[in-house]
Protein backbone atom coordinates (compact mmCIF):
# COMPACT_ATOMS: atom_id res chain seq x y z
CA UNK A 1 0.00 0.00 0.00
CA UNK A 2 2.82 2.21 0.11
CA UNK A 3 2.40 3.04 -3.70
CA UNK A 4 -1.22 4.45 -2.58
CA UNK A 5 0.07 8.11 -2.03
CA UNK A 6 1.81 8.19 -5.49
CA UNK A 7 -1.03 6.82 -7.41
CA UNK A 8 -3.83 9.57 -6.04
CA UNK A 9 -1.21 12.28 -6.35
CA UNK A 10 -0.53 11.39 -10.26
CA UNK A 11 -4.43 11.28 -10.12
CA UNK A 12 -4.88 14.13 -8.38
CA UNK A 13 -2.65 16.28 -10.60
CA UNK A 14 -4.29 15.38 -13.94
CA UNK A 15 -7.98 16.05 -12.92
CA UNK A 16 -6.27 19.75 -11.39
CA UNK A 17 -4.70 19.96 -15.18
CA UNK A 18 -8.09 18.65 -16.25
CA UNK A 19 -10.21 21.25 -14.17
CA UNK A 20 -7.59 24.25 -15.49
CA UNK A 21 -8.16 22.94 -18.89
CA UNK A 22 -11.69 23.53 -18.95
CA UNK A 23 -11.25 27.66 -18.27
CA UNK A 24 -9.77 28.13 -21.54
CA UNK A 25 -11.53 25.38 -23.94
CA UNK A 26 -14.96 26.64 -23.07
CA UNK A 27 -14.38 30.60 -22.69
CA UNK A 28 -15.37 30.90 -26.21
CA UNK A 29 -18.70 29.91 -25.89
CA UNK A 30 -19.02 31.25 -22.58
CA UNK A 31 -18.33 34.49 -24.02
CA UNK A 32 -21.04 34.04 -26.61
CA UNK A 33 -23.89 33.29 -24.12
CA UNK A 34 -22.46 35.55 -21.84
CA UNK A 35 -23.29 37.84 -24.32
CA UNK A 36 -26.50 36.84 -25.26
CA UNK A 37 -27.47 36.90 -21.60
CA UNK A 38 -26.79 40.66 -21.68
CA UNK A 39 -23.26 40.32 -19.77
CA UNK A 40 -20.04 42.88 -20.75
CA UNK A 41 -17.69 40.97 -23.05
CA UNK A 42 -14.71 42.54 -23.30
CA UNK A 43 -14.02 41.96 -27.21
CA UNK A 44 -17.79 42.78 -27.93
CA UNK A 45 -18.14 41.44 -31.43
CA UNK A 46 -17.57 37.60 -32.17
CA UNK A 47 -15.28 38.37 -35.13
CA UNK A 48 -12.60 40.06 -32.99
CA UNK A 49 -12.84 37.21 -30.43
CA UNK A 50 -11.63 34.77 -32.87
CA UNK A 51 -8.50 36.18 -33.02
CA UNK A 52 -8.23 35.92 -29.59
CA UNK A 53 -6.59 32.36 -27.87
CA UNK A 54 -9.02 30.68 -25.50
CA UNK A 55 -6.59 31.58 -22.01
CA UNK A 56 -6.34 35.71 -24.12
CA UNK A 57 -10.20 35.47 -23.91
CA UNK A 58 -9.68 33.75 -20.29
CA UNK A 59 -7.13 36.38 -18.88
CA UNK A 60 -9.51 39.09 -20.79
CA UNK A 61 -12.55 38.49 -18.93
CA UNK A 62 -11.66 37.08 -15.42
CA UNK A 63 -15.11 37.65 -14.51
CA UNK A 64 -16.67 35.19 -16.58
CA UNK A 65 -14.34 32.33 -15.19
CA UNK A 66 -16.98 30.61 -13.31
CA UNK A 67 -19.31 30.84 -15.83
CA UNK A 68 -16.96 28.20 -18.24
CA UNK A 69 -18.27 25.35 -15.71
CA UNK A 70 -21.46 25.53 -15.64
CA UNK A 71 -22.48 25.31 -19.93
CA UNK A 72 -24.58 22.71 -20.92
CA UNK A 73 -22.60 21.81 -24.15
CA UNK A 74 -19.22 22.59 -23.02
CA UNK A 75 -16.22 22.20 -25.37
CA UNK A 76 -14.62 20.39 -22.51
CA UNK A 77 -16.98 18.80 -19.52
CA UNK A 78 -15.35 19.60 -15.95
CA UNK A 79 -15.55 16.62 -13.94
CA UNK A 80 -18.22 17.10 -12.12
CA UNK A 81 -20.34 17.45 -15.00
CA UNK A 82 -18.99 14.59 -16.12
CA UNK A 83 -19.86 12.43 -12.78
CA UNK A 84 -23.55 14.12 -12.49
CA UNK A 85 -23.94 13.04 -15.91
CA UNK A 86 -22.83 9.39 -14.99
CA UNK A 87 -24.99 9.63 -11.59
CA UNK A 88 -28.00 10.71 -13.61
CA UNK A 89 -27.98 8.24 -15.91
CA UNK A 90 -26.58 5.55 -14.02
CA UNK A 91 -28.07 5.56 -10.59
CA UNK A 92 -31.47 7.71 -11.45
CA UNK A 93 -32.58 5.76 -14.29
CA UNK A 94 -34.03 2.31 -14.72
CA UNK A 95 -32.23 -0.13 -15.70
CA UNK A 96 -34.29 -0.82 -18.29
CA UNK A 97 -34.90 2.60 -20.03
CA UNK A 98 -32.79 4.01 -22.85
CA UNK A 99 -31.38 6.82 -21.39
CA UNK A 100 -29.64 4.09 -18.89
CA UNK A 101 -26.26 4.22 -19.08
CA UNK A 102 -26.45 0.30 -17.45
CA UNK A 103 -28.89 -0.65 -19.94
CA UNK A 104 -26.03 0.30 -22.81
CA UNK A 105 -23.39 -1.01 -20.50
CA UNK A 106 -25.13 -4.41 -20.52
CA UNK A 107 -25.84 -4.32 -24.37
CA UNK A 108 -22.15 -3.68 -24.91
CA UNK A 109 -20.76 -6.27 -21.91
CA UNK A 110 -22.94 -9.44 -23.24
CA UNK A 111 -21.27 -9.24 -26.39
CA UNK A 112 -18.40 -8.75 -24.87
CA UNK A 113 -18.04 -11.97 -22.34
CA UNK A 114 -19.80 -14.22 -24.85
CA UNK A 115 -17.12 -13.48 -27.82
CA UNK A 116 -14.40 -13.71 -24.82
CA UNK A 117 -15.74 -17.16 -23.86
CA UNK A 118 -16.34 -18.58 -27.64
CA UNK A 119 -12.51 -16.89 -28.16
CA UNK A 120 -10.58 -18.22 -25.02
CA UNK A 121 -12.39 -21.60 -25.35
CA UNK A 122 -10.86 -22.20 -29.01
CA UNK A 123 -7.74 -20.40 -28.61
CA UNK A 124 -6.96 -22.81 -25.24
CA UNK A 125 -7.85 -26.00 -27.83
CA UNK A 126 -6.01 -24.49 -30.92
CA UNK A 127 -2.99 -24.21 -28.15
CA UNK A 128 -3.08 -27.94 -26.71
CA UNK A 129 -3.27 -28.30 -31.09
CA UNK A 130 -0.17 -26.56 -31.37
CA UNK A 131 1.60 -28.23 -28.83
CA UNK A 132 1.32 -31.61 -29.51
CA UNK A 133 1.07 -31.65 -33.29
CA UNK A 134 4.25 -30.66 -35.17
CA UNK A 135 2.93 -29.59 -38.27
CA UNK A 136 0.17 -27.44 -36.63
CA UNK A 137 2.78 -25.68 -34.68
CA UNK A 138 4.87 -24.97 -37.99
CA UNK A 139 2.03 -23.65 -39.86
CA UNK A 140 -0.60 -21.89 -37.39
CA UNK A 141 1.88 -20.19 -35.17
CA UNK A 142 3.22 -17.59 -37.44
CA UNK A 143 0.11 -16.33 -38.25
CA UNK A 144 -0.91 -16.33 -34.72
CA UNK A 145 1.84 -14.51 -34.09
CA UNK A 146 2.03 -12.12 -37.05
CA UNK A 147 -1.71 -11.12 -36.25
CA UNK A 148 -0.80 -9.52 -33.75
CA UNK A 149 0.98 -6.90 -35.42
CA UNK A 150 -2.06 -6.27 -37.51
CA UNK A 151 -5.38 -3.86 -37.07
CA UNK A 152 -7.51 -6.61 -37.30
CA UNK A 153 -10.00 -4.32 -35.68
CA UNK A 154 -10.51 -3.06 -39.00
CA UNK A 155 -12.21 -6.00 -39.95
CA UNK A 156 -15.26 -5.27 -37.50
CA UNK A 157 -17.49 -3.15 -39.64
CA UNK A 158 -17.47 -6.04 -42.13
CA UNK A 159 -18.09 -8.49 -40.22
CA UNK A 160 -21.73 -6.58 -38.93
CA UNK A 161 -22.59 -6.25 -42.64
CA UNK A 162 -21.38 -9.74 -43.50
CA UNK A 163 -23.52 -11.31 -41.10
CA UNK A 164 -26.32 -8.96 -41.42
CA UNK A 165 -26.82 -10.28 -44.67
CA UNK A 166 -27.34 -13.90 -43.55
CA UNK A 167 -29.76 -11.71 -41.74
CA UNK A 168 -28.09 -12.41 -38.10
CA UNK A 169 -27.76 -9.60 -35.69
CA UNK A 170 -27.72 -7.97 -32.19
CA UNK A 171 -25.34 -9.88 -30.15
CA UNK A 172 -23.56 -12.89 -31.93
CA UNK A 173 -21.62 -10.12 -34.84
CA UNK A 174 -20.21 -7.81 -32.08
CA UNK A 175 -19.40 -11.20 -29.94
CA UNK A 176 -17.71 -12.89 -33.45
CA UNK A 177 -15.20 -9.26 -33.42
CA UNK A 178 -14.58 -10.06 -29.39
CA UNK A 179 -14.05 -13.54 -29.57
CA UNK A 180 -11.20 -13.35 -32.65
CA UNK A 181 -9.60 -10.26 -30.62
CA UNK A 182 -8.96 -12.41 -27.51
CA UNK A 183 -8.33 -15.52 -29.49
CA UNK A 184 -4.92 -14.47 -30.84
CA UNK A 185 -3.69 -13.51 -27.39
CA UNK A 186 -4.87 -16.44 -25.41
CA UNK A 187 -3.25 -18.95 -28.18
CA UNK A 188 0.07 -17.05 -28.38
CA UNK A 189 0.27 -16.88 -24.45
CA UNK A 190 -0.81 -20.35 -23.20
CA UNK A 191 1.47 -22.02 -25.94
CA UNK A 192 4.29 -20.19 -24.44
CA UNK A 193 2.36 -21.47 -21.26
CA UNK A 194 2.66 -25.18 -22.20
CA UNK A 195 6.07 -24.78 -23.14
CA UNK A 196 7.52 -22.96 -19.80
CA UNK A 197 8.28 -26.47 -17.96
CA UNK A 198 12.08 -26.76 -18.54
CA UNK A 199 13.39 -30.03 -19.65
CA UNK A 200 14.54 -30.88 -15.76
CA UNK A 201 11.05 -30.86 -15.02
CA UNK A 202 10.11 -32.49 -18.51
CA UNK A 203 12.84 -35.38 -17.47
CA UNK A 204 11.63 -35.68 -13.73
CA UNK A 205 8.24 -36.82 -14.90
CA UNK A 206 10.05 -39.46 -18.07
CA UNK A 207 11.85 -40.76 -14.34
CA UNK A 208 8.21 -41.42 -13.26
CA UNK A 209 7.38 -43.14 -16.33
CA UNK A 210 4.58 -40.94 -17.10
CA UNK A 211 2.43 -40.94 -20.60
CA UNK A 212 2.33 -37.76 -22.15
CA UNK A 213 -1.32 -37.24 -21.20
CA UNK A 214 -0.35 -37.39 -17.70
CA UNK A 215 2.10 -35.26 -18.32
CA UNK A 216 -0.08 -32.58 -19.94
CA UNK A 217 -2.29 -32.70 -17.28
CA UNK A 218 0.00 -32.56 -14.48
CA UNK A 219 2.62 -30.28 -15.47
CA UNK A 220 2.21 -28.51 -18.86
CA UNK A 221 -1.18 -27.31 -17.92
CA UNK A 222 -0.73 -26.07 -14.58
CA UNK A 223 2.51 -24.53 -15.42
CA UNK A 224 0.64 -22.67 -18.14
CA UNK A 225 -2.04 -20.76 -15.90
CA UNK A 226 0.21 -18.01 -14.70
CA UNK A 227 0.83 -17.16 -18.70
CA UNK A 228 -3.18 -17.62 -19.41
CA UNK A 229 -4.18 -15.06 -17.06
CA UNK A 230 -2.03 -12.64 -18.41
CA UNK A 231 -3.10 -13.25 -21.92
CA UNK A 232 -6.75 -13.12 -20.43
CA UNK A 233 -6.30 -10.07 -19.15
CA UNK A 234 -4.92 -8.70 -22.69
CA UNK A 235 -7.95 -10.40 -24.32
CA UNK A 236 -10.42 -9.24 -22.07
CA UNK A 237 -9.62 -5.36 -22.70
CA UNK A 238 -9.58 -6.38 -26.32
CA UNK A 239 -12.87 -7.95 -26.25
CA UNK A 240 -14.06 -4.67 -25.16
CA UNK A 241 -12.95 -2.71 -27.32
CA UNK A 242 -13.71 -4.65 -29.77
CA UNK A 243 -17.38 -4.95 -29.17
CA UNK A 244 -17.30 -0.97 -28.85
CA UNK A 245 -16.00 -0.62 -32.35
CA UNK A 246 -18.41 -2.68 -33.59
CA UNK A 247 -21.04 -0.54 -32.40
CA UNK A 248 -19.92 2.81 -34.27
CA UNK A 249 -19.81 2.68 -38.02
CA UNK A 250 -23.06 0.57 -38.61
CA UNK A 251 -25.83 2.78 -36.54
CA UNK A 252 -26.41 0.61 -33.65
CA UNK A 253 -29.15 1.83 -31.28
CA UNK A 254 -27.81 0.48 -28.18
CA UNK A 255 -24.63 -0.09 -26.30
CA UNK A 256 -21.20 2.28 -25.30
CA UNK A 257 -20.14 2.91 -29.01
CA UNK A 258 -24.26 3.89 -30.23
CA UNK A 259 -23.90 6.57 -26.81
CA UNK A 260 -20.67 8.05 -28.05
CA UNK A 261 -21.68 8.24 -31.44
CA UNK A 262 -25.50 9.97 -30.55
CA UNK A 263 -23.17 12.25 -28.16
CA UNK A 264 -21.30 12.98 -30.93
CA UNK A 265 -23.83 13.58 -33.61
CA UNK A 266 -26.59 15.45 -31.19
CA UNK A 267 -23.58 17.89 -30.17
CA UNK A 268 -24.08 16.65 -26.79
CA UNK A 269 -20.84 16.13 -25.73
CA UNK A 270 -21.62 14.79 -21.72
CA UNK A 271 -22.98 11.82 -23.32
CA UNK A 272 -20.20 10.84 -25.27
CA UNK A 273 -18.17 11.53 -22.19
CA UNK A 274 -20.40 9.54 -19.68
CA UNK A 275 -20.66 6.62 -21.96
CA UNK A 276 -16.59 6.97 -22.47
CA UNK A 277 -15.89 6.62 -18.77
CA UNK A 278 -18.79 3.99 -17.88
CA UNK A 279 -16.88 2.32 -20.55
CA UNK A 280 -13.55 2.94 -18.90
CA UNK A 281 -15.02 1.78 -15.63
CA UNK A 282 -16.13 -1.44 -17.48
CA UNK A 283 -13.14 -2.10 -18.85
CA UNK A 284 -11.22 -1.72 -15.52
CA UNK A 285 -13.52 -4.04 -13.43
CA UNK A 286 -13.21 -6.59 -16.00
CA UNK A 287 -9.14 -6.42 -15.46
CA UNK A 288 -9.58 -5.79 -11.96
CA UNK A 289 -11.60 -9.24 -11.60
CA UNK A 290 -8.93 -11.20 -13.94
CA UNK A 291 -6.25 -9.55 -11.47
CA UNK A 292 -8.05 -11.40 -8.75
CA UNK A 293 -8.77 -14.37 -10.04
CA UNK A 294 -5.08 -14.60 -10.75
CA UNK A 295 -4.41 -14.06 -7.32
CA UNK A 296 -6.45 -16.30 -5.88
CA UNK A 297 -5.78 -19.06 -8.15
CA UNK A 298 -2.27 -18.85 -7.93
CA UNK A 299 -2.20 -18.96 -4.02
CA UNK A 300 -4.39 -22.12 -4.40
CA UNK A 301 -1.83 -23.54 -6.66
CA UNK A 302 1.17 -22.15 -4.74
CA UNK A 303 2.50 -19.98 -7.32
CA UNK A 304 1.92 -16.84 -5.70
CA UNK A 305 4.21 -14.23 -6.41
CA UNK A 306 5.61 -13.04 -2.74
CA UNK B 1 -23.63 -27.39 -49.15
CA UNK B 2 -23.15 -29.04 -52.76
CA UNK B 3 -21.62 -32.65 -52.58
CA UNK B 4 -18.33 -31.65 -55.08
CA UNK B 5 -18.10 -28.66 -53.11
CA UNK B 6 -17.27 -30.39 -50.32
CA UNK B 7 -15.07 -32.86 -51.86
CA UNK B 8 -12.83 -30.30 -53.34
CA UNK B 9 -12.41 -28.70 -50.50
CA UNK B 10 -11.90 -31.54 -48.75
CA UNK B 11 -9.21 -32.54 -51.56
CA UNK B 12 -7.60 -29.34 -51.03
CA UNK B 13 -7.35 -29.56 -46.90
CA UNK B 14 -6.04 -33.09 -47.09
CA UNK B 15 -3.21 -32.36 -50.02
CA UNK B 16 -2.15 -29.08 -48.05
CA UNK B 17 -2.06 -30.83 -44.77
CA UNK B 18 -0.37 -33.88 -46.04
CA UNK B 19 2.78 -31.62 -47.74
CA UNK B 20 2.86 -29.53 -44.21
CA UNK B 21 2.67 -32.66 -42.40
CA UNK B 22 5.22 -34.56 -44.07
CA UNK B 23 7.44 -31.25 -44.50
CA UNK B 24 6.99 -30.92 -40.10
CA UNK B 25 8.32 -34.75 -39.51
CA UNK B 26 11.30 -34.75 -42.09
CA UNK B 27 14.74 -34.35 -40.98
CA UNK B 28 14.61 -30.61 -42.64
CA UNK B 29 12.12 -29.14 -40.30
CA UNK B 30 14.50 -26.72 -39.06
CA UNK B 31 16.19 -25.67 -41.94
CA UNK B 32 14.66 -21.35 -42.43
CA UNK B 33 13.60 -22.29 -45.58
CA UNK B 34 10.68 -24.91 -44.56
CA UNK B 35 10.10 -22.78 -41.45
CA UNK B 36 9.03 -20.22 -43.88
CA UNK B 37 7.41 -22.49 -46.40
CA UNK B 38 5.04 -24.40 -44.11
CA UNK B 39 3.12 -21.54 -43.20
CA UNK B 40 3.11 -20.02 -46.59
CA UNK B 41 1.32 -23.11 -47.53
CA UNK B 42 -0.87 -23.19 -45.22
CA UNK B 43 -1.89 -19.42 -45.85
CA UNK B 44 -2.29 -20.86 -49.63
CA UNK B 45 -4.12 -23.81 -48.94
CA UNK B 46 -6.93 -21.45 -46.89
CA UNK B 47 -7.59 -18.83 -49.77
CA UNK B 48 -7.85 -21.40 -51.89
CA UNK B 49 -10.07 -22.98 -49.77
CA UNK B 50 -11.77 -19.80 -49.81
CA UNK B 51 -11.83 -19.41 -53.48
CA UNK B 52 -13.39 -22.61 -53.96
CA UNK B 53 -16.33 -22.28 -51.43
CA UNK B 54 -17.21 -19.20 -52.87
CA UNK B 55 -17.61 -20.16 -56.26
CA UNK B 56 -18.82 -23.53 -55.64
CA UNK B 57 -21.97 -23.02 -53.05
CA UNK B 58 -23.03 -20.00 -54.79
CA UNK B 59 -22.53 -17.20 -51.74
CA UNK B 60 -22.60 -14.12 -53.63
CA UNK B 61 -19.15 -12.41 -54.44
CA UNK B 62 -20.58 -8.79 -52.58
CA UNK B 63 -21.16 -11.05 -49.57
CA UNK B 64 -17.95 -12.62 -49.41
CA UNK B 65 -15.93 -11.92 -52.30
CA UNK B 66 -12.96 -14.38 -53.53
CA UNK B 67 -9.33 -13.71 -52.60
CA UNK B 68 -9.36 -13.63 -56.44
CA UNK B 69 -11.61 -10.39 -56.86
CA UNK B 70 -9.91 -9.10 -54.01
CA UNK B 71 -6.45 -9.33 -55.28
CA UNK B 72 -8.03 -7.71 -58.67
CA UNK B 73 -9.41 -5.04 -56.80
CA UNK B 74 -6.28 -3.91 -55.01
CA UNK B 75 -4.10 -4.35 -58.22
CA UNK B 76 -7.02 -2.11 -59.65
CA UNK B 77 -7.09 0.82 -57.31
CA UNK B 78 -3.68 1.14 -56.48
CA UNK B 79 -3.61 5.04 -56.54
CA UNK B 80 -6.62 5.44 -54.07
CA UNK B 81 -4.90 3.09 -51.96
CA UNK B 82 -2.08 4.77 -51.62
CA UNK B 83 -3.66 8.02 -51.03
CA UNK B 84 -5.75 6.39 -48.58
CA UNK B 85 -2.65 4.97 -47.03
CA UNK B 86 -0.62 8.47 -46.68
CA UNK B 87 -4.07 9.93 -44.93
CA UNK B 88 -4.35 7.27 -42.13
CA UNK B 89 -0.58 6.14 -41.89
CA UNK B 90 1.75 8.46 -42.98
CA UNK B 91 -0.15 11.59 -41.54
CA UNK B 92 -2.54 10.23 -39.02
CA UNK B 93 -0.87 7.16 -37.25
CA UNK B 94 3.46 7.67 -37.83
CA UNK B 95 2.84 11.46 -36.57
CA UNK B 96 0.90 10.52 -33.87
CA UNK B 97 3.16 7.59 -32.99
CA UNK B 98 6.15 9.80 -32.77
CA UNK B 99 4.21 12.73 -30.93
CA UNK B 100 3.27 10.04 -28.89
CA UNK B 101 6.69 8.98 -28.15
CA UNK B 102 8.21 11.76 -27.77
CA UNK B 103 5.87 13.01 -24.85
CA UNK B 104 6.28 9.70 -23.27
CA UNK B 105 10.38 10.00 -23.20
CA UNK B 106 9.71 13.55 -21.93
CA UNK B 107 7.28 12.28 -19.02
CA UNK B 108 9.44 9.39 -17.78
CA UNK B 109 12.83 11.44 -18.07
CA UNK B 110 11.08 13.86 -16.25
CA UNK B 111 9.38 11.59 -13.14
CA UNK B 112 12.58 9.62 -13.11
CA UNK B 113 14.38 12.01 -10.51
CA UNK B 114 11.54 11.18 -8.53
CA UNK B 115 10.80 7.46 -6.56
CA UNK B 116 7.47 8.79 -5.31
CA UNK B 117 6.11 9.91 -8.74
CA UNK B 118 7.58 7.05 -10.04
CA UNK B 119 5.39 4.99 -8.06
CA UNK B 120 2.84 6.88 -8.68
CA UNK B 121 3.23 6.80 -13.20
CA UNK B 122 3.73 2.82 -12.68
CA UNK B 123 -0.08 1.66 -11.61
CA UNK B 124 -1.81 4.80 -13.26
CA UNK B 125 0.04 4.09 -16.85
CA UNK B 126 -0.65 0.59 -16.76
CA UNK B 127 -4.41 1.46 -16.21
CA UNK B 128 -4.77 3.69 -18.40
CA UNK B 129 -2.96 1.10 -21.26
CA UNK B 130 -5.98 -1.07 -20.28
CA UNK B 131 -8.92 1.67 -21.38
CA UNK B 132 -10.11 1.41 -24.72
CA UNK B 133 -8.91 5.09 -25.31
CA UNK B 134 -9.71 4.74 -28.72
CA UNK B 135 -13.44 6.19 -27.71
CA UNK B 136 -11.86 9.83 -26.98
CA UNK B 137 -11.84 10.04 -30.86
CA UNK B 138 -16.04 11.43 -31.22
CA UNK B 139 -14.36 14.19 -28.66
CA UNK B 140 -10.36 15.11 -30.86
CA UNK B 141 -12.49 15.16 -33.90
CA UNK B 142 -14.82 17.75 -32.95
CA UNK B 143 -11.88 19.99 -31.57
CA UNK B 144 -8.80 19.55 -33.77
CA UNK B 145 -11.35 19.00 -37.37
CA UNK B 146 -11.78 15.74 -39.52
CA UNK B 147 -8.18 16.02 -40.66
CA UNK B 148 -5.19 14.32 -39.84
CA UNK B 149 -4.22 15.86 -36.81
CA UNK B 150 -7.07 14.59 -34.79
CA UNK B 151 -6.06 11.17 -36.05
CA UNK B 152 -2.79 12.02 -34.63
CA UNK B 153 -3.90 13.16 -31.39
CA UNK B 154 -6.08 10.10 -30.79
CA UNK B 155 -3.26 7.73 -31.93
CA UNK B 156 -0.59 10.09 -29.84
CA UNK B 157 -2.80 9.37 -26.37
CA UNK B 158 -2.98 5.77 -27.32
CA UNK B 159 0.58 5.08 -27.18
CA UNK B 160 1.31 7.13 -24.54
CA UNK B 161 0.76 5.18 -21.92
CA UNK B 162 2.16 1.41 -23.00
CA UNK B 163 5.65 3.64 -24.11
CA UNK B 164 5.45 5.59 -20.98
CA UNK B 165 5.04 2.66 -18.32
CA UNK B 166 7.86 0.52 -20.78
CA UNK B 167 10.13 3.54 -20.05
CA UNK B 168 9.34 3.85 -16.50
CA UNK B 169 10.08 0.18 -15.71
CA UNK B 170 12.65 -0.01 -17.84
CA UNK B 171 14.59 2.98 -16.19
CA UNK B 172 14.26 1.29 -12.93
CA UNK B 173 16.09 -1.98 -13.80
CA UNK B 174 19.49 -1.69 -13.26
CA UNK B 175 21.25 -3.19 -10.17
CA UNK B 176 22.27 -1.31 -7.40
CA UNK B 177 26.30 -2.67 -8.07
CA UNK B 178 25.59 -1.10 -11.41
CA UNK B 179 24.52 2.25 -10.19
CA UNK B 180 27.80 1.85 -7.85
CA UNK B 181 30.31 1.55 -10.35
CA UNK B 182 28.80 4.36 -11.80
CA UNK B 183 29.12 6.45 -8.93
CA UNK B 184 32.68 5.33 -8.56
CA UNK B 185 33.67 6.35 -11.59
CA UNK B 186 32.20 9.93 -10.57
CA UNK B 187 29.18 9.84 -13.40
CA UNK B 188 26.73 12.04 -12.40
CA UNK B 189 22.31 11.42 -13.19
CA UNK B 190 22.80 12.46 -16.55
CA UNK B 191 26.08 10.42 -17.34
CA UNK B 192 24.56 7.78 -15.41
CA UNK B 193 21.14 7.91 -17.06
CA UNK B 194 22.71 7.99 -21.06
CA UNK B 195 25.94 5.44 -20.43
CA UNK B 196 23.77 3.06 -18.01
CA UNK B 197 19.97 3.34 -17.23
CA UNK B 198 19.35 4.38 -20.98
CA UNK B 199 20.77 1.31 -22.97
CA UNK B 200 20.11 -0.72 -19.93
CA UNK B 201 15.94 -0.27 -20.28
CA UNK B 202 16.29 -0.17 -24.44
CA UNK B 203 14.61 -3.76 -24.51
CA UNK B 204 11.91 -2.52 -22.40
CA UNK B 205 11.49 0.44 -24.73
CA UNK B 206 11.24 -1.56 -27.49
CA UNK B 207 8.99 -3.73 -26.11
CA UNK B 208 6.56 -1.02 -25.75
CA UNK B 209 7.35 0.70 -29.11
CA UNK B 210 6.24 -2.30 -30.89
CA UNK B 211 3.15 -2.93 -28.90
CA UNK B 212 2.12 0.71 -29.66
CA UNK B 213 2.83 -0.11 -33.81
CA UNK B 214 -0.46 -2.24 -33.80
CA UNK B 215 -2.48 0.65 -31.65
CA UNK B 216 -1.47 3.39 -33.63
CA UNK B 217 -2.84 1.89 -36.57
CA UNK B 218 -6.12 0.60 -34.83
CA UNK B 219 -6.27 4.62 -33.50
CA UNK B 220 -5.84 6.08 -36.87
CA UNK B 221 -8.44 3.73 -38.70
CA UNK B 222 -11.05 3.61 -36.09
CA UNK B 223 -10.74 7.47 -35.80
CA UNK B 224 -12.10 8.24 -39.18
CA UNK B 225 -15.23 6.12 -38.22
CA UNK B 226 -16.37 9.82 -36.33
CA UNK B 227 -15.28 11.81 -39.68
CA UNK B 228 -12.76 12.22 -41.90
CA UNK B 229 -12.16 14.01 -45.32
CA UNK B 230 -13.18 11.77 -48.11
CA UNK B 231 -10.00 9.88 -47.71
CA UNK B 232 -8.23 7.29 -45.41
CA UNK B 233 -8.61 4.08 -44.76
CA UNK B 234 -11.23 4.14 -42.23
CA UNK B 235 -13.10 6.42 -44.15
CA UNK B 236 -13.14 3.78 -47.34
CA UNK B 237 -13.96 0.78 -45.04
CA UNK B 238 -16.56 2.52 -43.40
CA UNK B 239 -17.84 4.26 -46.96
CA UNK B 240 -17.45 0.74 -48.95
CA UNK B 241 -19.27 -1.19 -46.28
CA UNK B 242 -22.38 0.82 -46.37
CA UNK B 243 -21.84 0.58 -50.31
CA UNK B 244 -21.25 -3.45 -50.02
CA UNK B 245 -18.01 -2.92 -51.68
CA UNK B 246 -16.88 -5.48 -49.99
CA UNK B 247 -13.82 -5.89 -51.88
CA UNK B 248 -12.62 -2.78 -51.40
CA UNK B 249 -12.88 -3.02 -48.04
CA UNK B 250 -10.59 -6.41 -47.99
CA UNK B 251 -8.03 -4.58 -50.32
CA UNK B 252 -7.62 -1.90 -47.53
CA UNK B 253 -7.62 -4.81 -44.91
CA UNK B 254 -4.63 -5.66 -47.02
CA UNK B 255 -3.18 -2.28 -46.98
CA UNK B 256 -3.43 -2.31 -43.17
CA UNK B 257 -2.30 -5.65 -42.81
CA UNK B 258 1.36 -4.83 -44.49
CA UNK B 259 1.35 -1.25 -43.14
CA UNK B 260 1.25 -3.16 -39.81
CA UNK B 261 3.65 -6.08 -40.23
CA UNK B 262 5.99 -3.44 -42.04
CA UNK B 263 6.01 -1.36 -39.14
CA UNK B 264 6.66 -3.60 -36.26
CA UNK B 265 8.95 -5.11 -38.44
CA UNK B 266 10.97 -1.60 -38.83
CA UNK B 267 10.89 -1.34 -35.22
CA UNK B 268 12.09 -4.63 -34.61
CA UNK B 269 15.19 -4.35 -37.21
CA UNK B 270 16.14 -1.17 -35.06
CA UNK B 271 15.86 -3.07 -31.78
CA UNK B 272 18.01 -5.97 -32.88
CA UNK B 273 19.98 -2.86 -33.95
CA UNK B 274 20.38 -1.79 -30.64
CA UNK B 275 20.36 -4.03 -28.25
CA UNK B 276 21.95 -6.81 -29.77
CA UNK B 277 23.66 -7.39 -26.69
CA UNK B 278 20.82 -8.67 -24.81
CA UNK B 279 20.21 -12.61 -24.28
CA UNK B 280 16.82 -12.21 -26.82
CA UNK B 281 18.87 -11.20 -29.67
CA UNK B 282 21.21 -14.11 -29.26
CA UNK B 283 21.03 -16.54 -32.63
Amino acid sequence: MKSLLPILTIVAAILVIWVLAVVPMNMHLTADQAQRDGLVVVPQTPLERQGYSGLGLSVANLGLIPLTYTLDRPRLPSPHQVAGEMWETIALRNVTSRQSLVYHGWVTLSATLVGFAIGTTLGMLLAVGIVHNRAMDMSVMPWAIASQTIPILALAPMIIVMMGQFGIQGLLPKAVISAYLSFFPVVVGMVKGLRSPDAMQMDLLRTYYASSSQGFWKLRLPASVPYLFASFKIGISAALVGAIVAELPTGARAGFGARMLVGDQYGNPLVTWAALFAAAITAAALVAIFTAMERLTLRRMGMAAA
Amino acid sequence: MTGPALISVLAVWAVGWFINARLAASHLADARIVRLLVPVIFGLTLLLIWELLVRMTGVSPIVLPPPSMIAERFAGSLPILWVDFEQTIVKGAMTGYVIGMICAFAVAVLADRSDFLTRGILPVGGFMAALPIVGIAPIFVKWLGSDWQSKAAVVAVMVFFPILVNIVAGLRDTSAMQRDLMRTYGAGYWQTLFKLRLPAAMPFIFNGLKIATTLALIGAIVAEFFGSPTVGMGFRISTSVGRLALDMVWAEIVVAAIAGSTLYGAVAWVEGRVTFWHPSQRK
